[in-house]
């Protein structure tokens, strides 16, 4: 039988504040174990819990730029469960009344659109954390991040397949960055995902019985575990095995989800209004203000692009994925770049030395200045193009402007004809076997010549010049 | 029972003589609690809070923290750093 999967996603999204949502910490990443906690965030008793206004203008933020309803009235909520992570024995979370309705998300599928729909958008405080390694018989707990403020996105089970799930991630990933809501780090957890999967034969609307898949901090382990998962599944039906309703944890050592067997307690959170936080109210001069300050999003930035630049949709894609390299970009094409040019050099050059590094491009050393001068070397035919690349490569190692590295190395590309003339002449000399099978019609012996020409003036020979050259002494 | 799933959620552990004195108890208390139903709330708006109050908000500014031994000073089981409790999972 041909089965079809049905995915769901819960993202969660650790927000940009500076301090926890409910008290003034710090939720700095990567700190010294509990040093950044207080009577509120380690549930002292008779604290009381203060909202972080900018907790809910950030999610406010994030649920306009995803198109979702915004209510004017939302509350808080307790969710009542005990886990040595969670110091108050419940969580303030959102139960009815969330900051952001439905909404959606447009990713690229097989080159058409397709609307991913979003049930809500919450908010709440993370948990600490359990450390179940180096405490021998005993769990270690860190509360550092404990009362962290966490948005929470619920997605329609509307993805049909691991690769949806992974561009959904990437643009909502996209998305959660330029507006500087999220940093969007999978590794440290900043950005986390749980996906809800069940298959069903292919016609059928019924949906069949999911499991709940946990820990997939990487867009490649959405995907691989997100194949496993539905491929276990579809055995199972096939074997005729009964798939039992389950939270199960990806393993990434195996490359397979296993079950959490964790005790088969029906969870009950008992959730209730919290007496200690009181309702918001989001009036619509708040909600314009805050809008406001959402700026271009990247798919408005992508049709931009093509529109204003005649870029190639691929090149617009890879370009506006990242604000910062949108941003680079522009600034090169506004300093008089040409953009397809420039575009070449950002996805090809620039994207390599970086990847190498694992760098960002706002840590890069080579500016959007530095590539604009270099391109007005190779248009004045100062440099040529494959010179280009090793000035290019300087540039981002050293900082230093592409005018100095040229000469710094002797860089200068030879257009003095008479000069080439020497070498071009020496090498056919030297070659009378190659240039007799040139002669005879093997006419790829062409690039040999032109290669020897290069190594001789060590790459710095005007290509044009040397073309003409031995096509005007070998016809 | 009812009484078990409420003191499995708590975390207590009570005797068979305990279950039977508390489900009596705690159904005293529902039946009370029950009354309220009696009344007409079909044009009340639920309430949110009890205090007409809305928007009450900190700006997103840090304050200093506890010193850690501070932090870790109530807690049964720690070393220098962490808590300590009972393995959670094997």
């Amino acid at each position: 039988m041909q089965y079809e999967a049905v995915i769901g996603l819960e993202i969660h999204a650790q927000l940009l504040t500076d301090t926890k949502i409910f008290c003034g910490c710090s939720t700095r990443f990567g700190s010294e174990p509990n040093t950044q906690t207080c009577p509120v965030c380690i549930g002292m008793p008779g604290v009381l819990p203060v909202m972080n206004e900018k907790a809910i203008g950030y999610v406010v933020k994030t649920g306009l730029a995803l198109n979702c309803e915004i209510p004017s009235l939302s509350r808080f909520a307790r969710k009542n469960y005990f886990y040595p992570d969670l110091p108050k024995g419940y969580q303030i979370s959102q139960y009815e009344l969330p900051l952001c309705g439905e909404g959606y998300i447009e990713i690229s599928v097989n080159n058409s659109r397709k609307k991913i729909g979003l049930t809500r958008i919450h908010l709440e405080e993370d948990a600490g954390k359990n450390i179940h390694e180096g405490g021998g018989n005993e769990s270690l707990v860190d509360l550092n991040r404990a009362g962290v403020p966490l948005m929470e996105i619920v997605t329609e089970p509307d993805i049909r397949s691991p690769g949806e799930a992974v561009e959904f991630m990437k643009k909502l990933r996209s998305i959660v960055r330029y507006i500087c809501v999220c940093d969007g780090n999978m590794e440290e957890g900043s950005l986390r995902c749980d996906a809800n999967v069940s298959i069903r034969p292919v016609g059928e609307a019924e949906l069949g019985v999911k499991t709940e898949i946990k820990n997939l901090n990487s867009f490649r382990f959405v995907e691989k575990a997100l194949d496993y998962e539905i491929r276990r599944q579809v055995k199972a039906l096939n074997d005729g095995v009964r798939i039992i309703q389950e939270t199960r944890l990806w393993n990434p050592e195996k490359s397979i989800t296993e079950s959490m067997r964790s005790k088969e307690e029906a969870h009950d959170y008992r959730y209730f209004p919290d007496p200690d936080l009181v309702p918001i109210e989001l009036d619509k001069s708040w909600i314009e203000e805050i809008k406001e300050g959402i700026g271009e999003l990247p798919d408005a930035r992508r049709e931009r692009f093509i529109k204003e630049y005649n870029l190639p949709e691929q090149d617009a894609d890879l370009l506006t994925a990242e604000k910062a390299v949108a941003e680079w970009f522009e600034q090169a094409v506004k300093s008089g770049g040409d953009p397809k040019t420039a575009s070449n050099w950002i996805k090809g050059d620039l994207a390599k030395l970086l990847n190498e590094e694992n760098r960002q491009i706002s840590e890069s050393l080579l500016t959007p200045k530095h590539l604009v001068e270099m391109l007005a070397l190779i248009d004045k035919g100062t440099i040529s193009g494959k010179i280009a690349k090793t000035v290019f490569e300087e540039m981002y190692k050293t900082g230093k402007d592409a005018d100095a590295i040229v000469k710094e190395k002797c860089l200068v590309q030879i257009s003095d004809e008479a000069g080439i003339e020497k070498i071009v002449d020496e090498i056919l000399n030297n070659n009378p076997e190659e240039v007799e099978r040139f002669r005879a019609g093997e006419a790829k012996l062409m690039g040999f010549f032109v290669g020897q020409v290069m190594k001789e003036t060590k790459g710095k020979a005007n290509p044009k010049i040397v073309n003409e050259l031995l096509r005007e002494k070998l016809s | 029972m009812e009484i078990e799933h409420v003191a499995l959620l708590a975390r207590l552990k009570l005797s068979e003589k305990e279950k039977n004195l508390f489900s009596g108890q705690v159904g005293g208390v529902i039946d009370y609690i029950d009354k309220l139903n009696e009344l007409d709330t079909k044009e009340i708006e639920p309430t949110a809070h009890v205090f007409p109050v809305k928007n009450v908000f900190r700006k997103d500014k840090s304050r200093p923290s506890l010193p850690r031994e501070k932090a870790l000073q109530n807690a049964p089981r720690k070393d220098g750093k962490y808590y300590r409790v009972p393995k959670i999972i094997e």
